[in-house]
């Protein structure tokens, strides 16, 4: 049967299908509907399949390799640089090995849609030596994910699925197979305890799989060579098109052009030999960053001449398109319309009524007075108070920055040094940082703007919610510097009030302005008519 | 034959709503489809847009190309004037006319509506005036995929009405009668 499904869809049901037994993942653009879909599937309910969130994506992979431990199918999912949050315990799963299948997926976002760099995982697999399946379409992402189940047992070793945002965000039709049988408990008997002595073997186990994984990639039906006329029938130049690059190569060329598609990795050194010797250059049309490019550079020599996003002849940043796809194909452009005279940038903004605007308001309102201040931001739909008409915000890094880098900025005699951050974000990485600024009593105020959700992402439950006081007390600020307020308009002399006095006081202070998000509460509002 | 089509407009007018439709009847119709979509930040009171290709053929770009764009349907007058690189030049802009200012630097509107009535083929409408006639204040998207329906030609006007009872069936049919009326009298405009 043929169903309509996002890329992230059809990975979900393929999971499903596969006998997943749990899915693990902190909520993030492109990869959040994954999840979604496991949680509002039927069959995963009756199944009992794990897909409550995650704080982090630390604890979903390390939850996941605990899944597989026991010896059932999990998977986990985050975008791209939730891949930096699970480094760790990722790059060491490859080492501990596997026993239930365990997938990790990345979705990346080259273009950076919705994000705040463009790195590619397939970095992240190389590093960690492990098979990746990147798929070209929605019906590769589906069949894919019973595959990577399938070479993940029976390599014994996590396999990185890696997407991106056109493929996590396009809907096509996914002939849909059967529903599969789960794996029953059965705890793993190996050896998983990393000490020096255990982990150096591990790792020599680890490298002497890589021969197979290379044969298996060979053996792979999701890797073909096409036309294969070679230079002799005039093809000079091949096209080696990665994952979801096979689409706009096969938009711009006729079916006799010589491509080969990569859609699991490790590459093969002898395929890839074989078709630089067929042909006088090579093409690499990979989306993200040129990992391929480099990779095939050391298998057939430095003086063979490859064209990709290092040489110039693909954008080095940014997406691909079938336009720049097309010219580096030599193609001419086709007649178009010149760009639009009346035409102004329309950014993204908090909405109307939001409680993070009035938290901006009366932040403005009273940092006013100060010469020196700096508010640090962090990752949400807040982090648009750095946009006008709030220009609030003199940084955004990463997941839980915005305490650590006030408290290191506070250290050099900043003042004042203001924190901004969401609910769900501090219980995803802003907790530990503020137990740093509570030991080294920083000159710090933290405002955690609580709007009991996780709302960029479209308002998925958040860790943290009705826990915020205790957990600031807990870590050590002390109660009469844990502030609670109501950010609305008609509070804003409380407000203001509260604030000022928290950045007089000299130490760490939390103000909680708490508002239920505009949207979850509409939403909430509508299944309560129901 | 194939049709490539821009949706187009500001986050929260509903243009996911005029795909999820198109993809119902296209599916139905057994015509192949790829509808690329924008989630996450975009979608707060920014500029948002969805690639959406039906053909008879196979589809491998889930983008349209530059130049390619057979139809572009637009909740917002300037937002249709965005993509214009990619409207084909013998494409149709099926547009509302009327604009939605959450920004300050909107351009001056009688030269944004000088711009878009140079183009070569131009339809546009005050739908949500024409909503609220047909006593349904919340379907201007509805008269919208009404307007463009007779230029979306790979699929046919019935067809995109059934899908329209098919995705708001679950609403009930009072919901189902108001969207397909929205639907009728942009499709009526549209022939004027």
């Amino acid at each position: 049967m043929k169903q309509l499904l996002l890329g992230d869809e059809a990975i979900a049901l393929g999971a499903i299908n596969a006998g997943l037994s749990g899915v693990y993942a902190y909520p993030g653009t492109p990869s959040t509907e994954i999840t979604e879909f496991i949680q509002n599937n039927k069959v995963a309910q009756e199944r009992g399949i794990h897909s409550r969130w995650c704080t982090n994506e630390k604890t979903a992979m390390e939850a996941a390799l605990g899944m597989s431990y026991a010896g059932k199918r999990a998977l986990v999912c985050m975008k791209h640089v939730g891949m930096n949050v699970c480094a760790d315990a990722f790059v060491n799963s490859a080492i501990t090995g596997v026993n239930g299948g365990l997938i990790v997926l990345a979705a990346d976002d080259p273009s950076m849609h919705s994000s705040q760099n463009e790195q590619d995982s397939r970095f992240y697999g190389k590093f960690a030596l492990i098979p990746i399946f990147e798929p070209s379409n929605q019906q590769e992402a589906y069949d894919m994910v019973a595959s990577a189940f399938e070479l993940s047992e029976s390599m014994k070793v996590p396999v990185l699925l890696r997407i991106v945002t056109r493929l996590a965000h396009s809907r096509a039709a996914v002939e849909v197979g059967e529903l599969n049988g789960q794996n029953p408990l059965n705890p793993s008997t190996d050896q998983w305890v990393l000490l020096p002595g255990i982990a150096r073997k591990k790792y020599v186990d680890l490298l002497g799989k890589q021969a197979e994984f290379v044969k298996a990639s060979e053996a792979s039906s999701y890797n073909k060579k096409e036309g294969a006329r070679g230079k002799e029938q005039g093809a000079t130049m091949g096209i080696i098109a990665c994952g979801i690059a096979y689409n706009y190569v096969k938009e711009n060329v006729s079916d006799k052009a010589d491509i080969l598609k990569v859609s699991q990795y490790p590459l093969s050194p002898e395929v890839i030999k074989a078709f630089a010797a067929e042909h006088d250059t090579i093409l690499v049309v990979e989306d993200g960053q040129p990992v391929v490019e480099e990779t095939i550079a050391g298998m057939i020599g430095a003086d063979y001449p490859i064209k990709g996003r290092l040489t110039g002849d693909l954008p080095r940043t940014g997406e691909l398109t079938p336009d720049c796809v097309a010219k580096a194909l030599g193609l001419p452009a086709g007649p178009a319309f010149e760009n639009a005279k009346n035409l102004a940038g329309r950014p993204p903004q908090l909405c109307q009524g939001c409680g993070h605007r009035d938290v901006y308001t009366a932040l403005n309102q009273v940092l006013a007075e100060y010469p020196d201040y700096r508010v640090f931001g962090d990752i949400g739909c807040y982090t648009l108070g750095a946009l006008p008409p709030f220009k609030s915000l003199s940084s955004c890094v990463d997941m839980g920055a915005s305490i650590t880098m006030a408290k290191g900025a506070a250290d050099a005699g900043l003042f004042p040094a203001v924190a901004i951050i969401g609910d769900s974000t501090f219980t995803h990485s802003g907790m530990t940082g503020l137990l740093d600024a509570v030991n080294d009593k920083s000159n710090i105020t933290v405002v955690i703007s609580d709007n009991l959700t996780t709302g960029m992402t479209g308002g998925q439950d958040s860790a943290g919610t009705n826990k915020f006081e205790a957990i600031c007390l807990g870590l050590g600020v002390e109660p009469e510097h844990v502030r609670v307020v109501v950010p609305l308009p008609k509070n804003m002399p409380e407000i203001t009030r509260i604030l000022k006095e928290e950045i007089e006081y000299n130490g760490v202070s939390v103000i909680i302005p708490r508002r239920e998000c505009i949207q979850t509460a509409a939403r909430h509002a509508r299944e309560k008519r129901k | 034959m194939k049709k490539d089509i821009i949706l187009c407009g500001v986050g929260g007018q509903g243009i996911l709503s005029i795909a999820t439709i198109i993809g119902e009847a296209a599916t139905e119709a057994g015509i192949n489809l790829k509808q690329a979509e924008v989630h996450g930040m975009s979608q707060r009171g920014g500029d948002v847009q969805s690639n959406l290709r039906l053909s008879t053929e196979n589809i491998y770009s889930d983008l349209i190309p530059q130049g390619g764009a057979d139809v572009v349907i637009s909740m917002e007058p300037m937002e249709s004037l965005r993509y214009l690189p990619y409207l084909s030049k013998t494409g149709t802009i099926v547009t509302s006319s009327k604009p939605f200012v959450n920004i300050p630097n909107y351009p001056d509107e009688a030269a944004l509506m000088a711009e878009l009535d140079s183009m070569p083929s131009v339809v546009k409408l005050d739908i949500e005036s024409v909503a609220k006639d047909t006593g349904n204040v919340r379907g201007a998207n509805m008269v919208l995929l009404g307007m463009a329906a007779p230029f979306i030609e790979i699929l046919t006007v019935e067809q995109l009405r059934k899908a329209i009872s098919v995705i708001f069936a679950r609403k009930g049919d009072a919901i189902v009668e108001a969207n397909l009326k929205a639907f009728d009298a942009g499709v009526a405009a549209s022939k004027q």
